[in-house]
């Protein structure tokens, strides 16, 4: 019997989906995601409701599950990062039942576990072949790596390939390969390219940032983690990515060739690879175009499973072997602990991602974030949400020095060593007060609008309801 | 004292823009603020404007600003040149 | 130690929030081209603002508008309260514009309990008529502790190009040095305007330091490290100072007058310098 189904709404019928079930969508078309929105619009004509959509990240394509929330279609939502649009309204508490918040690599890790049961995985597909056999590779709405899709179409009950590039045989060299799909279905389009990946990641010009990314590079060179075998993530913030350019620049001049870069890839990152600073990038999800040029290319590009980068559950994943990873910061508390998941007002704007499996993975995490953002301080006494804790938070680098971890004294002495200049956090936190003054805390209310859940599944934080 | 609409400060990134206008005798400070970080320092703003004013000898005024995270330092700045070029000592 | 200055344009908040995290050894907080004329107002009084509430731990030198428009006292009355360490007068032509401003802020510091003289000056000598008179700008009041080459406006007065050899402002540059050396006093060289000419850069500031600059100025947080690069101590002079004291150590306690190092001559300038480097490396050891 062909996979290969006339619509949508067929496909939806025949995987069985009923009210109270759980759908799963991947989120490599970021905010150029269109299939998210086309299979629940789909559900909703055909009357299903209550339906639980575990989606690895949401962002603000996705804007119309607000309507879907209040029309009963959606009341649930798993997921691992929210942009600020859902956020907003997620935080005014208009869903009955709490978001779940997990991070990148405990999805994978909970869904194969049977912690987190999808009842029918919708797999947006750039291309496809009738049988399911599918890659992010190729096709007009390429996004690379399908790192998060493959615990959703191997461990759902039903998988459903949705595809705007569908090719006549059989694929060579699928990411995820037909045994585990059930139904195909063509659409005209899967997604919107402008917002799938961004055609080049740029380097900060801030001035602020760039002496962040300076320290960090100096930093890391400092910490004796810096030689043959480095391996390295970074995420695709400006100063971030500033930082892994001056990385560069010292690996070139000392000769280092570092094993692997992880994560998610930029054009930076496969620069990096072309210029011999790491053996191999391991691709859970492309940023840009030259990171989808580079994984369909070049061999020493290689697409991994979250599982495989990121679970907890699974002892030889990628981020245990990691030496160095630079992570962002919306908020951290003097006890080193982050918040990336509410903005200042205590609002839904963010997520873990990969953010708290990297911390607790790497050798080093090192957090890059300027002092204050228009008098919003980044160093506070209290984090409003504890993302990741402080317990695998290293370092702090922010323009006015950097902040070491007292778990860590080695690399406090090992950055006065190199004459960097060592700050304690503390008094991070006080500049930031002299300068901005204290603010008031958000009115929150006592409804619990997320729950925030540590990679190996136990409840790390909760996140009440903002009042307007 | 004679008041002229004056303004001062811009609306870039940790600036605030503050504007006088007359008002009748007696009326006392009308203040109008909208901030980007009105919930964190709301109240805190409003003071330092009224303080600043104070100081420079404006009690009756309609006074509308504008900020965009600007530190007490800015603002105090802001509000004094407003407060001079409304005077015209400028 | 100063290899680098950094402009900051003064009506700036954003800007000046930062200035003091941006790797220069000394601001300068800028009240006169950065400013256009109806904001004068609003940036001496913000400028002041930043002195006093924004914790800088740096070197802080206030450029001010030049003798004879309607904004230099201002500036002055304003800022000297709030006590920067230097003040930059600008389209400074003879010693006589020097004294004018030092008279000015002999009055503001009278008036304000301030120590006499405890603020400095750094002339910025930007005419064809300044350089000339380096010299007498030099050493016409006690509080000029360093001159300052202005390399725009002083082609603008020469009517010729700028450009990125410099040849037009090479007799400038050797006359400013040695008018400044010869009162004993630091010199400063003009910005590099081109802001992603990263190899042009580095090419004039070695050139400035080959011809006897003290340092650098810049208009652009990106040049910062390279300038503060080359007008630091390399490795070799940092050994090489610290051979030299060694070696001066060590004849002491052998009690023997004179000391030769690598077969020549240690005499007191070698001494000298080599204190300065040693002094220059231990500032230096970490920062940018």
């Amino acid at each position: 019997m062909s996979k290969l189904l006339k619509d949508l709404k067929e496909a939806i019928r025949l995987s069985g989906l009923k009210d109270g079930m759980t759908i799963s969508f991947h989120h490599h078309l970021r905010n150029g995601d269109r299939t998210a929105v086309m299979v629940l619009e789909a559900a909703r004509e055909l009357g299903i409701k209550d339906l639980n959509v575990n989606i690895s990240s949401v962002f603000d394509t996705h804007a119309s599950f607000i309507d879907m929330i209040k029309e009963g279609v959606i009341t649930g939502i798993e997921t691992d990062y929210m942009g600020g649009a859902v956020g907003k309204a997620i935080s005014s508490g208009i869903m009955e039942k709490p978001v779940i918040f997990r991070t990148h690599g405990g999805r994978p890790g909970d869904i194969i576990r049977g912690a987190s049961h999808i009842d029918v995985a919708f797999v947006a597909a750039p291309t496809s072949d009738a049988e399911g056999n599918c890659t992010g590779k190729m096709g007009k709405s390429a996004c690379g790596s399908l790192g998060y899709a493959f615990a959703d179409a191997m461990y759902a009950d039903k998988t459903v390939v949705i595809t705007d590039n569908l090719i006549e045989g059989i694929l060579d060299k699928p990411s995820i390969s037909g045994e585990y799909v059930d139904y195909v279905v063509a659409v005209e389009k899967i997604g919107e390219p402008s917002g799938i990946v961004s055609g080049t990641t740029k380097i900060t010009k801030d001035p602020v940032g760039l002496v962040i990314a300076d320290y960090a590079a100096k930093a890391i060179e400092a910490s004796g983690l810096l030689k043959d075998g480095f391996s390295f993530q970074t995420g695709a913030g400006g100063a971030s990515l500033a930082a892994a350019k001056y990385l560069k620049d010292i690996m070139m001049e000392k000769n280092i060739k570092g094993s692997f870069g992880l994560g998610g890839i930029t054009s930076y990152m496969v620069d990096m690879l072309e210029c011999g600073c790491f053996e191999k990038l391991y691709d859970v999800q492309c940023f840009d175009l030259g990171a989808v040029e580079s994984i369909r290319t070049n061999p020493n590009h290689i697409e991994i499973t979250a599982e495989k980068y990121a679970s907890p559950w699974l002892e030889e994943n990628m981020v245990n072997d990691l030496d160095v990873v630079i992570l962002g910061a919306t908020e951290i508390d003097t006890n080193f602990n982050v918040n990336v998941h509410t903005d200042s007002n205590g609002c839904i704007m963010g997520g873990s991602g990969g953010h708290s499996d990297t911390a607790a993975g790497a050798k080093i995490a090192m957090i890059v974030a300027p002092l204050s953002r228009a008098r919003i301080s980044i160093v506070t006494d209290e984090v409003l949400c504890k993302s990741t804790p402080g317990s695998t938070v290293d370092v702090l680098v922010t323009q006015c020095g950097i902040a070491v971890n007292p778990l860590r004294p080695e690399l406090s002495e090992r950055f006065k060593e190199a004459g960097l200049p060592v700050v304690d956090i503390h008094d991070l936190a006080e500049k930031a007060k002299r300068l901005n003054g204290v603010p008031l805390k958000p009115q929150r209310g006592d409804k619990v609008v997320a729950e925030v859940l540590y990679r190996d599944g136990t409840l790390l934080d909760r996140i009440y309801n903002v009042i307007d | 004292m004679i008041i002229n609409k004056a303004y001062a400060g811009t609306l870039e990134s940790s600036d605030i823009f503050v504007e006088i206008e007359p008002a009748d005798e007696g009326a006392g400070i009308e203040l109008k603020l909208t901030s980007a970080v009105y919930k964190q320092f709301g109240p805190q703003i409003e003071e330092v404007i009224l303080e600043t004013l104070k100081a420079n000898g404006i009690e009756d005024a309609k006074v509308t600003a504008n900020d965009r995270g600007a530190v007490d330092c800015t603002i105090r700045a802001r509000v004094e040149v407003a407060a001079l070029r409304a005077k015209g000592e400028v | 130690m100063r290899r680098t200055m950094l402009f900051f344009p003064g009506n700036s908040p954003n800007m000046l929030l930062n200035a003091g995290y941006l790797g220069s050894d000394s601001l300068i907080l800028d009240l006169e081209d950065a400013v256009a004329i109806t904001e004068k107002d609003s940036a001496r009084i913000l400028v002041r603002n930043a002195i006093t509430g924004l914790e800088y731990e740096k070197e802080i030198i206030v450029r001010i508008n030049p003798v004879g428009t309607p904004f230099w006292e201002k500036d002055l009355e304003t800022i000297i309260p709030v006590k920067p360490h230097m003040i930059m007068p600008t389209k400074v032509g003879t010693a006589e514009d020097v004294r004018i401003v030092s008279a000015k802020i002999a009055e503001i510091e009278e008036a304000c309990g301030m120590e006499a003289g405890s603020t400095k000056l750094i002339p910025l000598i930007e005419t064809a008529l300044g350089i000339e008179n380096a010299y007498q700008i030099a050493t016409a009041d006690s509080r000029v502790c360093a001159l300052f080459l202005g390399g725009e406006d002083l082609t603008a007065d020469l009517r010729c190009k700028r450009t990125k050899e410099g040849k037009e402002i090479f007799y400038a540059r050797t006359r400013i040095v040695m008018a400044a050396r010869a009162a004993g006093i630091d010199v400063y060289d003009t910005p590099w305007t081109d802001v992603e000419d990263f190899d042009g850069l580095v090419k004039d500031a070695e050139f400035a330091k080959s011809l006897g600059f003290t340092g650098k100025s810049s208009i652009s947080p990106r040049h910062i490290p390279y300038i503060n690069k080359v007008f630091s101590p390399t490795e070799e002079e940092i050994q090489y100072a610290q051979d030299v004291i060694d070696c001066i150590e060590r004849a002491k306690a052998e009690g023997k007058g004179v000391v030769s190092l690598r077969g020549k001559m240690i005499d007191a300038p070698i001494v000298a310098r080599a204190v300065q480097t040693l002094e220059a490396a231990r500032q230096i050891k970490g920062g940018k």
